[in-house]
């Protein structure tokens, strides 16, 4: 896919975004639509995949460490052809396989059950290093929110990915600036973040996660990295690509209103 | 009396007779391999070795991540870090997504010894029943501990194995045979019977040999695994003997005491006395003193059956 066909894919993975948390009537749309970019150069044109054969040994691994954000990862594994775009719908419902966080018993694509912040980044160190072990070429993605840094569990887990050399693993930050409680910085101050990253032994990136082809380069930048993981702060607009959700932290955790929705569409149209 | 070895002895020999067979064997620790045995493994085997530093969180949670692409994964720290440091951890990136991880955790319970308090886990057992998925072993010596250990290897569950510091003696038969999920018969009886599990089923033996000088019958069941119980067993000594008694190192809050109460009540009442740490706080100590200072002794263990028989 070039450019252009990776931003028109984003745009459809914003309008399922808005169209599921509607119809489940709760969900994350602001951090979802965040994240949905950096998923769409994932899943379309980065990561080895094989949507017809999810189990497959030569995949790369992708574990959404802010696992609220599912309703980008769900649109992302439907639109690639994981399973029926149709399901989308079914988020959140009673038997559906699409929980409110990921579950990785139940849909195929999704590798490891997420969604208690802080734990998606140890569990792809854990990917990480058990592919170094068996000296597989898999690359390992996880993307965190900001917020999420303040979890003391990624800094273990950071510890761990420098400590043991672990560069077939690259950590995304979706830097959106806005946790349920206001913003990132008021709340609780992770900055700076880029020297924070560097003195825990990164490989740091900085990118304009809607950027499409930044994120691209980044992406190869952190695959031919040695010696060291990478994380890519990308700076982000939580509710990006509808106007009324963008950098408002209400929008973390609350679904539109038909109408809404309505409006929502139109301008993802 | 033969040589006296603690259970994470067993369990550190284990894993590194196993190095060599199970290719797939990864076992993590968080700065106390000397401590948990994990150590001997890493001796043998230290590509498939991981220490993670003092980091339980994050050393569940890489499990979770190494169980995911199919490894047997063990990982190792003391009770009370593994399961109420990173209780989340295990609840949700290892037990909801089913993945099979074993949580072997040493130096539970009062027997840490001088420690103290802080150290002592009285409650891990009750915390992991409760966690959907979780299968929970508490082996009684070296060789049920050996057993356990080869067959968790194999297991596509989750588990929570829970290892002693203190040296033990070998209680159980030369011929005996650990299957997950099933209790044993040590002592025939019909008065009254005894379920107990960890070091406690040697005392729990010794008192059924006072008890029955005294024209007292008392059957003896080991109860390895606390989760998925012998129902079954349960309730045919329950039936057959009419009065019982739990014994463990462990809160009486939530243990084997806990689970026997359960299917006791909703199957075949019968008086039930629990021995155990009786809701409160252990203390520094030798591990012999604590033992009885908290009344987990042959002679209570006795008074209890006599109780409980007085009961019917």
């Amino acid at each position: 896919m070039d450019t252009l066909e990776l931003q028109a894919k984003a745009k459809e993975l914003r309008q399922e975004i808005i169209k599921m948390i509607t119809a489940a009537g709760s969900g994350h749309p602001g951090g979802s639509l965040s994240a949905a970019d950096i998923l769409t150069v994932l899943y379309f044109d980065k990561m080895n995949l094989r949507p017809e054969e999810p189990d497959w040994t030569g995949r790369d691994y992708f574990v959404l460490s802010k696992g609220h954000a599912a309703p980008a990862q769900y649109a992302a594994l439907a639109l690639r052809g994981y399973f029926p775009v149709e399901e989308l719908t079914g988020l959140r419902k009673l038997h559906s396989r699409l929980q409110g966080h990921p579950v990785s018993s139940k849909v195929p694509g999704i590798d490891v059950s997420t969604g208690s912040l802080g734990q998606g980044v140890s569990v792809a160190c854990g990917l990480a290093k058990g592919l170094k072990i068996d000296k597989l070429p898999n690359h390992v993605y996880t993307m965190l929110g900001d917020g999420e840094c303040q979890e003391g569990q990624v800094w273990e887990a950071l510890m761990f990915a420098a400590h043991y050399q672990l560069d077939n693993l690259t950590v995304i930050i979706d830097h959106n600036r806005l946790q349920i409680d206001g913003q990132v910085e008021k709340v609780m101050n992770i900055e700076p973040l880029d020297k924070k990253l560097d003195a825990f032994g990164f490989n740091v990136l900085l990118v304009n996660g809607h950027d499409i082809e930044a994120i691209q380069n980044a992406i190869d930048k952190a695959k031919a990295c040695q010696g060291r993981p990478t994380a890519i702060i990308a700076n982000t607009i939580k509710g990006r690509g509808v106007s009324f959700m963008e950098n408002q932290a209400g929008w973390h955790g609350t679904a539109p209103k038909p109408e809404e929705a309505e409006q929502a569409l139109q301008e993802l149209a | 009396m033969s040589e006296k070895i603690a259970t994470r002895e067993a369990y550190g020999q284990t894993l590194a007779e196993l190095a060599a067979t199970d290719k797939n064997l990864v076992v993590l620790d968080a700065d106390l391999s000397k401590s948990t045995k994990t150590c001997d493994f890493a001796k043998v085997c230290p590509e498939r070795f991981i220490d993670v530093g003092i980091a339980e969180q994050n050393m569940i949670t890489v499990s979770a991540g190494l169980a995911t692409l199919g490894k047997h994964v063990f990982c190792s720290s003391f009770a009370i870090f593994a399961v109420g440091r990173a209780f989340e951890q295990i609840r949700n990136s290892i037990a909801y997504p089913q993945l099979p991880v074993t949580i072997a955790a040493t130096h539970a319970g009062l027997t840490v010894g001088e420690d103290g308090a802080t150290h002592q886990a009285i409650e891990d057992v009750a915390i992991m029943r409760a966690v959907p998925n979780m299968t929970v072993i508490v082996p009684a010596d070296a060789e049920e501990t050996r057993q356990a250990v080869r067959q968790l290897a194999e297991y596509p569950h989750p588990a929570y194995l829970r290892l002693g510091r203190l040296a033990v003696e070998q209680i159980l038969p030369a011929d005996y045979q650990f299957q997950i999920g099933k209790g044993t018969v040590l002592r025939d009886g019909n008065d009254a019977v005894i379920f107990a599990c960890g070091l406690m089923l040697g005392k729990a033996l010794q008192a059924a040999e006072q008890l029955a000088a005294e024209g007292i019958n008392t059957a003896v069941v080991n109860m390895p695994t606390i989760k998925p119980l012998d129902s079954e067993l349960v309730c045919r000594m329950a039936k057959q003997c009419g009065a019982a008694v739990t014994v463990e190192e462990h809160s009486i809050i939530g243990g084997l005491g806990s689970a026997v109460a359960e299917t006791l009540t909703e199957n075949c009442p019968i008086p039930l006395l629990r021995v155990g740490v009786n809701d409160q706080f252990g203390q520094s100590g030798k591990p012999d003193e604590l033992l009885t200072e908290y009344g987990l002794t042959v002679e209570n263990i006795a008074a209890k059956v006599k109780e409980a028989i007085n009961r019917k």
